[in-house]
């Protein structure tokens, strides 16, 4: 991986605040969508898409390209607008989400569009599909890195474990896990629903490497990954503590904002919060 | 006409009922049945508002448990539970339960003989924008090909209700299969509901095709079977909301009466009631049968109604799957 210059770095961040700009309005244009997710993943997207993998949009089916698998199927409007963005399709096919007849299901499906991995929506399998992606890469003696995100409210989910255990068995060290940790799901806070900490202490205790990371600084986030790169016996877990609804002040870190449909006026709130990044830029036409 | 006995609100081609859904039926039936019987315990998985159990739940805190997004573990809880006197209700959406958790159902719920009611909501794909993963159009099959499962697919919301209330007095396992969309409450307070017996609830004079349907697009049938009354083609109208055990004894009576059938369902053609019908049938009684249903397909994101067109669920579909039905009778 290369070095992160303050100049990218500072990229990175104009790019996250882009992408989130375009994933509330898509979710806002489709009437509906999940909101809190896509924007506490953006700066992870953005550094995922735009310095750390190894891929070429116009071959998204190369061979050797590193592997991004979304587990938690329902962020996906982060992952279309960084697709759109880095180049995979046209940006102005961002506003069919969810729509009849759009390549942009309302949650990912594989071969619906390029760039997709795999199916997901139905949480908790993404890891265990990523363990068959990383996996064929080894009997293959391919140098591709597979990457997973997922998210904290899929950890209640069995097979997730499951999936857990056999990297850890297989010492899948061309796997990269990066959990959101951003404490909500749908019923309220996961240490209310069903509590998971310790959870760095849980993925020690099955054979990986953890690191913890700050989801919104990407240097951390960045440092974290050339760490997790360097480990050569175990799979890497980065808990990358995020803010859900990251960008917008009346949406961070409540859960009701999982999915829940903008009034009208909430949308020109946010999008508008989002487009001078909460003031700081005041002109409109930055 | 409309069966008097059905009780079916007679206005209900004017557009003008009442808008719920099947999911909402539920939520109301849930805390009747809860304030009525201290056994009933209601388990969710991280749903418990698109599941409307978010009333039983602020009214009986103590019989709520709330499981996180694990499935699995919900349909198990739940056996045990069923096996030491409780009656839980585990509620999710139909790709996940029974869709993910299959063989827990069938293992320790259906074999197990625990007395554990199945909620699958968002189940079709009226579910809309959120795409097929999350559109069940499977389950009626996999959940009515198991040994001892009861399978109720209700009409409308108020149907919803009856049906929840009936299913906490029955003994052993059942299938309860809702959906997300509001549609038109046609059937009344009034209207006759009973696990395992089919409501013929519109009769023309000698009948040439019987339509059969579970779920919200019974009332489609019911639309065309009015257009096709006055186009001079008389049919049978039959809610079939139990899948399982099925009607048979009403259900010969109609196809002897009518001598070809049209089966109508948000599901795919194969497994589900058409599937169930072309068995009786073919056991029975031959006849033509079109069915109305997926192709085997998957749904896709969009508007509800545009993907009940695209799927040729409503009722101008009915009305032409009955002419080709017609065709073919001798
Ligand atoms: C197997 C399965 N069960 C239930 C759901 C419904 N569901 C969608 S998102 C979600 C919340 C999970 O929490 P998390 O992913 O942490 O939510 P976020 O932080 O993105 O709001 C649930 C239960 C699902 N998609 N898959
Ligand atoms: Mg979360």
């Amino acid at each position: 991986m290369n070095l992160l210059t303050e100049k990218k770095e500072q990229e990175l961040t104009e790019i996250a605040a882009t992408l989130r700009y375009e994933a509330i309005k898509m979710v806002v244009d489709a009437g509906s969508g999940h909101v809190a997710g896509p924007l506490g993943m953006a700066d992870i997207f953005a550094a995922l898409y735009f310095f750390i993998l190894q891929h070429d949009p116009k071959h998204p089916e190369w061979a050797d390209r590193d592997r991004l698998v979304l587990s938690n199927g329902h962020i996906c409007p982060i992952q279309y607008a960084t697709l759109a963005y880095a180049g995979y399709f046209p940006k102005k096919e961002l506003m069919t989400l969810r729509r009849f007849g759009s390549r942009l299901q309302g949650h990912p499906h594989r071969g619906a569009l390029p760039g997709i991995e795999t199916t997901s929506g139905p949480l908790g399998s993404g890891l265990s599909q990523a363990c068959g992606i990383a996996l064929a890469g080894h009997l293959d003696k391919k140098r591709y890195h597979t990457y997973v995100v997922t998210s904290d409210g899929e950890h209640d989910c069995g097979n997730h474990w499951e999936a857990v255990m056999f990297a850890g068995k297989y010492r899948l060290h061309n796997l990269t896990l990066i959990v959101d940790r951003n404490n909500i799901q749908i019923d309220g806070m996961t240490e209310d629903v069903m509590p998971l900490e310790p959870l760095a202490k849980k993925y020690e205790s099955f054979n990986w490497h953890v690191i913890e990371c700050d989801g919104h600084n990407i240097r951390s986030f960045v440092e974290a990954v050339a760490e997790a790169r360097a480990i050569y016996e175990r799979p890497t877990v980065i808990i990358a503590h995020t803010i859900p609804g990251k960008g917008v002040d009346f949406m961070e870190y409540d859960f009701r904002w999982h999915s829940r449909p903008f009034k009208k006026d909430e949308a020109i709130k946010a999008l508008a919060e989002l487009r001078t990044l909460k003031g700081r830029i005041t002109s409109e036409h930055q | 006409m409309l069966s008097k006995a059905s009780k079916v609100l007679p206005n209900f081609a004017k557009g003008t009922l009442t808008m719920s859904s099947t999911r909402d039926g539920f939520g109301k039936g849930i805390v009747e049945l809860g304030t009525k019987d201290k056994n009933i315990v209601a388990l969710c998985a991280d749903l418990s508002e698109s599941t409307r159990l978010d009333d039983f739940k602020k009214n009986f805190p103590d019989r709520f448990f709330e499981l996180g997004v694990a499935e699995q573990n919900m349909a198990a809880i739940a056996a045990g539970l069923g096996l030491s006197g409780k009656i839980p209700f585990i509620a999710s959406y139909a790709t996940f339960s029974p869709g993910r958790n299959y063989e827990q159902i069938r293992t320790t719920i259906a074999y197990g003989k625990s007395n554990v009611k199945i909620i699958g909501s968002h189940a079709g794909v009226s579910v809309g924008p959120d795409g097929a993963t999350h559109q069940a159009t499977e389950d009626i099959a996999i959940m009515r090909v198991m040994p001892g499962i009861t399978v109720v697919v209700p009409a409308d919301a108020e149907e919803a209700r009856k049906a929840t209330l009936a299913l906490g007095s029955l003994k052993g396992p059942a299938y309860l299969r809702l959906t997300r969309e509001k549609s038109p409450v046609f059937t009344s307070e009034s209207s006759p509901f009973k696990i395992g017996h089919a409501e013929i609830i519109w009769e023309g004079e000698s009948p040439s095709v019987a339509l059969v349907a579970c779920g919200p697009v019974v009332f489609e049938a019911l639309l065309a079977a009015k257009d096709l009354e006055k186009e001079g083609i008389s049919v049978i109208v039959v809610n079939c909301h139990t899948i399982k055990p099925l009607d048979e004894v009403t259900l010969l009576k109609v196809f002897k009466k009518c001598g070809a059938l049209v089966t109508i369902e948000e599901h795919q053609r194969a497994g589900g009631l058409g599937g169930a019908l072309a068995e009786l049938t073919a056991r029975f009684y031959p006849i033509p049968i079109e069915s109305l249903g997926l192709p085997d397909r998957f749904g896709e994101s969009g508007p509800p109604s545009d993907l009940l067109a695209l799927f040729g669920l409503s009722s101008p579909h009915i009305i032409s799957a009955t002419h080709s039905v017609l065709k073919r009778k001798k």
